[in-house]
């Protein structure tokens, strides 16, 4: 199949940036997205020019890295997938493909497509942690654990951080990634002896670096690769203000 | 107030509950401007009109409900600015998220209630500080400001009218988003209250929006 990629390119942090439209011929439609960018590198290298700069690691939807903004929608058209599980056959022959990097303050083009996401390792070191030694896991039924808790707090501990939710929101907010760290820790008895420090750090760190405020418009809930709940931001909601008035 | 003095979760409390509260401020009202269309002399609106000119703890309660306007828009815009800022270039190509469609608007559709609140003080409210209300000359509510027939004047323009209409369907679509959304805001968020929520901010919406729609075209078209 045929593509057509019209691709956000950006030399350096300081750079001005545009986008440069390509003609790709050799597309299977087995292909992955990234396999695809693989290939067309590959090509481009071969023209002697300069490779379009794409961040990936494990490639099975696990790390995060593969953030692009894909045809208006972060990680792409399907939802509750990442960029490196969404196929070429989800795109039509012949189609323009507008691939661009996530937009926020916060989230700074280092090249082309990458993006430094920095800003969410500040948020974590800001509070997204136990400080005690809680040793390796106990028996299960020394510590009993609601199972809808138990539940909720995975569901929340699945965010790969990968800043979709900042990258769909229009006002590039992080709740939906704050709130599930808030989450998964809040929900267990390990996390909750530091729980009201935690979500004020957290929330202070997550203002201090220029994302936006929520405005419950739930972008962040239908783009996010993991299906995070905004029930998540809720939750920090009330974590917080009880932190607050307690 | 400075856009850094609270944090993005506080300010957002405080919009909900202003939000909240002008909700309550828009039931009182709509209940009020309905009496026109159950008595055709106009007499209980000027009744309730009048009680609530004069009634002192109604009169004190006044300045509260301008300190939830003016918290609502002055948080509302400092919102909006960190929004804006917060992404300084924006997307080439942005598809439609499954999200609350009137929440992208809320600026655009508050700031229009605002200039309709300006309008609507500058025909009402400060013709009745300024005294220039015609009074009820005969029966038993003799003396008493007629701002009913005030109200009846205003809703015999067409123009009048369909500007009217037209702001309160925006208000409607503010109102839609607004009060499911204040409740995500206050972190009263549950599996099985918020549709629950959600429908009743359907609902809410529709009757405010509907109600206050109802009394213009009645009187244009059947007074």
């Amino acid at each position: 199949m045929k593509v057509k990629l019209k691709i956000w390119r950006q030399e350096n942090a300081k750079a001005k940036g545009s986008f440069q439209t390509y003609n790709f011929d050799e597309v299977s439609p087995e292909m992955s997205f990234l396999e695809m960018l693989d290939a067309f590198n590959t090509k481009l290298i071969t023209e002697g020019k300069e490779p379009v700069a794409f961040d990936h690691d494990c490639r099975e939807g696990i790390c995060g890295s593969c953030a692009m903004y894909i045809n208006g929608h972060p990680h792409g058209p399907v939802s509750g997938i990442t960029t490196c599980h969404l196929s070429m056959r989800m795109f039509k022959d012949g189609e323009t493909i507008t691939v661009e990097p996530w937009r926020a303050k916060a989230f700074p083009v280092i090249k082309d497509l990458i993006i430094d996401r920095t800003a969410f390792d500040k948020i974590q070191l800001a509070g997204g942690f136990i400080s005690s030694n809680v040793g390796s896991a106990p028996e299960a039924h020394s510590m009993p654990v609601i199972k809808k808790n138990a539940d909720d707090a995975f569901d929340a501990a699945i965010c790969i951080g990968c800043g979709a939710c900042v990258a769909a929101c229009k006002n590039a907010s992080a709740m939906l990634f704050v709130s599930a760290k808030v989450s998964q820790f809040a929900l267990l008895p390990q996390g909750k002896v530091e729980a009201k420090e935690r979500v004020q750090k957290m929330v202070a760190k997550m203002d201090d670096l220029g994302f936006g405020n929520c405005t419950n418009t739930y972008a962040c809930e239908a783009e996010c690769p993991k299906e995070i709940s905004v029930t998540n931001i809720a939750r920090m909601n009330r974590e917080f203000l009880c932190a607050k008035v307690s | 107030m400075s856009m850094k003095l609270y944090s993005s979760l506080t300010k957002k409390y405080i919009m909900s509950l202003a939000g909240l509260f002008l909700l309550m401020f828009l039931l009182v009202h709509l209940t009020i401007n309905l009496l026109l269309l159950f008595d055709d002399s106009g007499g209980l609106f000027n009744v309730a009109a009048h009680f609530m000119g004069t009634n002192p703890i109604i009169q004190a309660f006044q300045w509260v409900l301008f300190g939830g306007f003016a918290i609502h828009m002055l948080i509302g815009v400092i919102l909006q600015i960190q929004n804006w800022m917060a992404r300084p270039k924006r997307y080439n190509k942005r598809a439609i998220s499954e999200e609350s469609y009137f929440s992208k608007f809320m600026i655009h559709t508050g700031i229009i209630i605002f200039i309709f609140l300006v309008i609507h003080l500058t025909d009402f409210f400060v013709k009745k500080i300024g005294g220039v209300v015609p009074e009820i000359t005969g029966g038993e509510l003799a003396g008493m400001e007629n701002m009913g027939i005030l109200v009846v004047e205003k809703f015999k323009n067409g123009g009048y009218v369909l500007f009217y209409v037209t702001v309160f369907l925006i208000l409607g679509f503010h109102l839609d988003h607004a009060f499911q959304s204040a409740f995500q805001s206050l972190g009263l968020n549950n599996n099985k209250y918020t549709p629950f929520i959600k429908w009743l901010s359907h609902f809410i919406a529709i009757v405010i929006s509907i109600g206050f729609i109802t009394i213009p075209v009645c009187i244009y078209f059947f007074k």
